[in-house]
């Protein structure tokens, strides 16, 4: 989709803002979200595509105006409640009672089960074995598809309908556009294809610049 | 607290709460899960095995021409399993960087944490765009002559760049050297510099 999170090559943004001396977490809710992120994906409630869409279809104000980490709170619980997984209801109910009491107690596991998260555990891999050769070879021209799909892809706006050479081939990988929306995954080759910047940008490129994007096989034409 | 931190109100941190809480509940989050997060990047995995792979590069021409072409392997030695790292070298001729326009993508197993900048709206629009002029506001001025190239992680491939050894690298041991390798060096924001009379 062509979402608020397909920045690349925007203007308006300002500087990069760095943070000396940055701690790992900014407060012990950023390291929940990394543990029930980490858990979800283990556990199976949702695949990385799933997620990622997840957090593309955020209000696009919420989006810039929110932190990184809160990103990913929002594309959690939607999927999650996407995937019945979670309640809305009940999900309001208990963020209006740690509002309320923030020292309320967290709740325990159900009796008689072990640690949750070590049963169920996949592989989380997108490699998959090639069931056919690639198509194109090291150094073939290609010409990325004009695309605007209203779901999940990974062709960012900057770079469709562009010229681009193959760089390298990186394997068989699952399908973002079909793994994201339950439709398996469909996996393809992924080469790394190199742009020169002015082919991107035009007479706004900066001298001497080269892109590299990894692409999915149906994203390219031969040239 | 500026545009990396918009202030999190507390209902953020209640939803949180209240998520953590429903998922122990449903036996979906183990109780030790939130423990071993922060025990992992804030202790064992900092930023730091892509820096020892990167300081034994620099000591070791072996080693190097294996974490060019099968990093796989060559991480590995230090007894992790990631298969999808792409390591990119930098020369005299040539500066890379790295960046996620899409979302944040980012090696974690191998570089640790990322640093908030790399995350936020700033840095994914512009390093693809102006990437010369992003890298002069890090201090680090790349001249024309230098090709710049940008690798923009849009699939599961992960990224790291190999700095170029500070000349008086083989001064240090591969410890003392890994001490001075940052996670900017391996993003390709920033060089490796040495202190005067390191040793």
């Amino acid at each position: 989709m062509d979402g608020v999170h397909d920045l690349g090559g925007m203007h308006g943004f300002g500087p990069v803002e760095r943070e000396e001396n940055e701690p790992p977490f900014h407060g012990r809710w950023e390291a929940v979200v990394v543990a029930i992120e980490a858990a979800m994906l283990a556990v199976g409630c949702y695949n990385i595509d799933e997620f990622r869409h997840g957090i593309e279809r955020m209000d696009p104000a919420h989006y810039l105006g929110s932190s990184y980490f809160e990103h990913w709170l929002d594309g959690i619980a939607r999927v999650l409640m996407e995937k019945g997984v979670v309640d809305a209801a009940d999900l309001d109910a208990r963020t209006r009672l740690f509002q309320e009491r923030p020292d309320a107690p967290l709740g325990a596991p159900p009796a008689g089960t072990g640690p949750a998260a070590g049963a169920g555990r996949r592989a989380l891999t997108s490699f998959r074995t090639p069931v056919a050769p690639p198509r194109f070879a090291i150094g073939s021209a290609v010409t990325t598809r004009t695309m605007h799909p209203a779901g999940h892809t990974r062709l960012p706006r900057y770079a469709r309908g562009k010229r681009g050479v193959i760089e390298a081939h990186r394997g068989f990988h699952v399908f973002p556009d079909t793994s994201a929306h339950g439709l398996g995954d469909q996996p393809q080759h992924v080469y790394s294809v190199r742009f020169e910047a002015h082919d991107l940008w035009g007479e706004a490129a900066e001298p001497n610049q080269r892109i590299y994007i990894d692409l999915w096989e149906s994203y390219l034409l031969a040239a | 607290m500026g545009k990396n931190h918009p202030n999190v109100d507390d209902y953020v941190i209640s939803r949180v709460r209240a998520l953590e809480s429903l998922l122990l509940e449903k036996g979906l989050l183990a109780p030790d899960a939130v423990d071993r997060v922060i025990r992992r990047y804030e202790a064992s995995t900092g930023p730091m095995l892509g820096a020892r792979a990167v300081a034994r590069a620099w000591r070791d021409p072996a080693y190097r021409h294996r974490l060019l072409n099968d990093p796989t392997a060559a991480l590995g030695d230090f007894g992790v399993t990631y298969d999808r790292l792409v390591v990119v070298e930098n020369t005299p001729a040539r500066h890379n960087v790295v960046v996620c326009t899409l979302c944040s993508c980012y090696p974690w197993d191998v570089m640790g944490l990322p640093p908030t900048w790399y995350k936020m709206p700033a840095y994914r629009s512009r390093a693809v765009s102006e990437p010369r002029q992003v890298l002069a506001e890090f201090g680090l001025v790349v001249p024309p002559e230098r090709e710049i190239r940008v690798w923009d992680s849009s699939a599961e491939l992960r990224y790291m760049v190999l700095p170029m050894a500070p000349a008086s690298a083989a001064r240090l041991d591969e410890d003392a050297l890994a001490a001075h390798i940052t996670r900017e060096a391996l993003i390709g924001v920033a060089e490796v510099h040495l202190p005067d009379g390191a040793s």
